[in-house]
C-alpha cells in the first residue's frame, strides 16, 4: 500500500504491505533505526514514539495506520544545530543510560510527560517512566535525569539546577 | 515474530465493517486501538485474512451524556476516558489501565471485546450494569454487559458483529480498589463497590474468567452490615483461580482488603453527598 506521513517534520512516501509495523517502516524503510525493538508486544517501551503528538509502541501499530501522521522519532530531539534537547543532556549529566537500548523510548516518555505535565513530580515522575523497562541502570540516573531537564525546561538559561547524579538524590520511602 | 499477511481495509463506516467481516466469513477482525491484537498476530496465535480498521470511522469517538447513563463511543481512547469528568469512576479505571502509551491506543470497544478478565473496563461495565450496542447484518442490538462475558477472552458477540458503543449507568456512590504488581500491570484484583439506581454492586476483577459479582456480599451491604463482615463475604463467595502470580488463599486475601477499600471510599462519598 502507497503511504505518506511526516517523520520530524520530514515527508515520507512509502509503498509498505499492511503486516508491516510502524517500527519496522521507520527502521528499515525511513533508515531512521534510533526507535528500538526489544519486546515487539508493547511491554518494554523500547519503540516508544510519538503519533501526531501522542506516546504510542512502534511495535503495536502498523505503518499503513500512520496515513496522514505526524510521527517523530528520537532523531527529531537533536536541534537542527546539533545541539542536544534538554532531556537528551539531562540524561547525559545525569547517568541515564548506560548500554542505551532503552534511551530511545525513555526519552520520547519523558519529553512527552514534560511537554504535557512541566511540574511532574517525582512520583509522577516514577509511575510515568515505570512503563519503560530498563535492564541497566536500577532507573535512578533516569529519575533524576528527568528531574532535571524538568529544570532546565523550566529555566533555559539558567544553570541547571537538577540533581547531577543520581547519589545525590535523597530517596523517598516507598 | 512478525504478524502473517492480511489484507488491510480502513472502514469509513460501521455498516462497511460488518460487510468486510460477513464476506471474511469467520477469517476476519476488527483492528481499533490494536494493544492487545497485535500481540496476538505477531505471536500467530492468530491469522485472519483481513483486519478491518475501524480507527477513523466518523462519530464513533465521543463521549455523551444521555439521562443517568454516559455513552462511550467504540473508538474513545484509554487516555480520553482517564480525563473526562462526566463519569468520575470510569475516569478513575482508566487510569488503571497499562501505561500512557498504552492509553494513547487502546479503546473502551476494543476493552469490551476483547474480555480480558484481569481488564478495569469489564468489570466497570458489570459493575454499573452497562449496556453494549452491537451491530451486525441483522441491525443493532443492546446486550447487557453481565450476558456479554462468557468467559476468559469470549463474549457473546458475534463474528460479524461489532461493538459502536458502551452505556454505563452512573453510579450515586461508587468505591474503586486494585491490587497489581505494579501501576500500569493487569490486575491481581479490582474490586469495585457501587449504588446504582438505589441497589448496591460489589463486583470482581481478576479472580475469575469474568468479572464476578459477590451477592452475600451485596445483600449485606444492603443490610448495612459492617465493612469488614462484607469484605469477608465477599472473598469467601468469590471463586478466583490460582496463577504464577498468586495462589487462591492470597487472591481471597487480597479480595478482602480490596473490598474493604473500595467500601471505605464508596463510604466517604456518602458522606459527602450527605
Ligand atoms: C503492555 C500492555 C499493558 C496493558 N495493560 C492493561 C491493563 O492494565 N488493563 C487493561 O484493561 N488493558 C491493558 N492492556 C490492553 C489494552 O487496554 C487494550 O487496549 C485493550 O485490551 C484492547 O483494546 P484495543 O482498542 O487496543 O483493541 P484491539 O487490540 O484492536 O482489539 C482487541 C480485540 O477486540 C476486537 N475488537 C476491537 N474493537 C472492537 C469493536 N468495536 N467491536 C468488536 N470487536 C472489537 C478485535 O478484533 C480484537 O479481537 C495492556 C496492553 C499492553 C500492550
Ligand atoms: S518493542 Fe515495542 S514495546 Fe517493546
Ligand atoms: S540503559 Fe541499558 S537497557 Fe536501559
Amino acid at each position: 500500500m502507497k503511504i505518506s506521513f511526516s517523520v520530524n517534520g520530514e515527508r515520507a512516501d512509502l509503498d509498505v504491505e499492511p503486516r508491516r509495523t510502524l517500527a519496522d517502516a521507520l527502521r528499515e524503510d525511513c533508515g531512521l533505526t534510533g526507535t528500538h525493538l526489544g519486546c515487539e508486544h508493547g511491554v518494554c517501551g523500547a519503540c516508544t514514539i510519538l503519533v501526531d503528538g501522542e506516546p504510542v509502541r512502534a511495535c503495536l501499530m502498523f505503518a499503513v495506520q500512520a496515513d496522514g501522521a505526524s510521527v517523530s522519532t528520537v532523531e527529531g530531539l537533536q536541534g537542527t544545530d546539533g545541539e542536544l534537547h534538554p532531556v537528551q543532556e539531562a540524561f547525559v549529566a545525569c547517568h541515564g543510560l548506560q548500554c542505551g537500548f532503552c534511551t530511545p523510548g525513555m526519552l520520547m516518555s519523558a519529553c512527552h510527560l514534560l511537554d504535557t505535565r512541566p511540574d511532574a513530580d517525582r512520583e509522577t515522575i516514577r509511575a510515568e517512566m515505570s512503563g519503560n523497562i530498563c535492564r541497566c541502570t536500577g532507573y535512578q540516573g533516569i529519575v533524576a535525569a528527568v528531574e532535571r531537564a524538568r529544570a532546565d525546561m523550566r529555566d533555559p538559561a539558567g544553570p541547571g539546577e537538577g540533581p547531577v547524579h543520581p547519589w545525590e538524590v535523597t530517596f523517598s520511602e516507598e | 515474530m512478525k504478524c502473517a499477511p492480511f489484507d488491510y481495509v480502513r472502514a469509513a463506516s460501521v455498516e462497511e465493517t460488518v460487510k468486510v467481516l460477513g464476506e471474511a466469513d469467520g477469517d476476519g477482525k476488527i483492528l481499533a486501538g490494536g494493544q492487545s491484537l497485535v500481540p496476538v498476530l505477531a505471536l500467530r496465535m492468530a491469522r485472519p485474512a483481513v483486519l478491518v480498521d475501524v480507527n477513523r470511522i466518523p462519530g464513533l469517538s465521543s463521549i455523551r451524556r444521555i439521562d443517568d447513563t454516559v455513552e462511550v463511543g467504540a473508538t474513545v481512547r484509554h487516555s480520553r476516558l482517564a480525563e473526562q469528568t462526566e463519569h468520575p469512576l470510569l475516569a478513575e479505571a482508566a487510569r488503571w489501565i497499562g501505561h500512557t502509551a498504552i492509553r494513547s491506543r487502546g479503546t473502551a470497544g476494543g476493552s469490551i471485546a476483547h474480555a480480558d478478565p484481569s481488564a478495569e473496563l469489564p468489570v466497570v461495565a458489570v459493575a454499573t450494569g452497562a449496556t453494549v450496542t452491537v451491530t451486525g447484518p441483522r441491525g443493532s442490538r443492546d446486550v447487557d454487559a453481565e450476558e456479554l462475558f462468557v468467559g476468559a477472552l469470549t463474549t457473546s458477540i458475534e463474528e460479524d458483529e461489532m461493538i459502536t458503543a458502551i452505556r454505563f449507568p452512573q453510579p450515586d456512590r461508587w468505591g474503586f480498589a486494585e491490587f497489581a504488581r505494579r501501576h500500569g500491570d493487569f490486575a491481581l484484583v479490582t474490586a469495585v463497590v457501587t449504588e446504582v439506581r438505589g441497589r448496591p454492586r460489589i463486583t470482581f476483577g481478576g479472580v475469575g474468567s469474568v468479572p464476578q459479582r459477590a451477592a452475600a456480599a451485596e445483600q449485606a451491604l444492603a443490610d448495612r452490615r459492617p465493612a469488614a463482615e462484607i469484605a469477608h463475604i465477599a472473598a469467601e463467595e468469590i471463586e478466583p483461580t490460582a496463577d504464577l502470580h498468586g495462589s487462591v488463599e492470597f487472591r481471597r486475601a487480597i479480595a478482602t482488603e480490596m473490598t474493604r477499600r473500595a467500601l471505605a471510599q464508596f463510604d466517604s462519598v456518602r458522606e459527602q453527598s450527605r
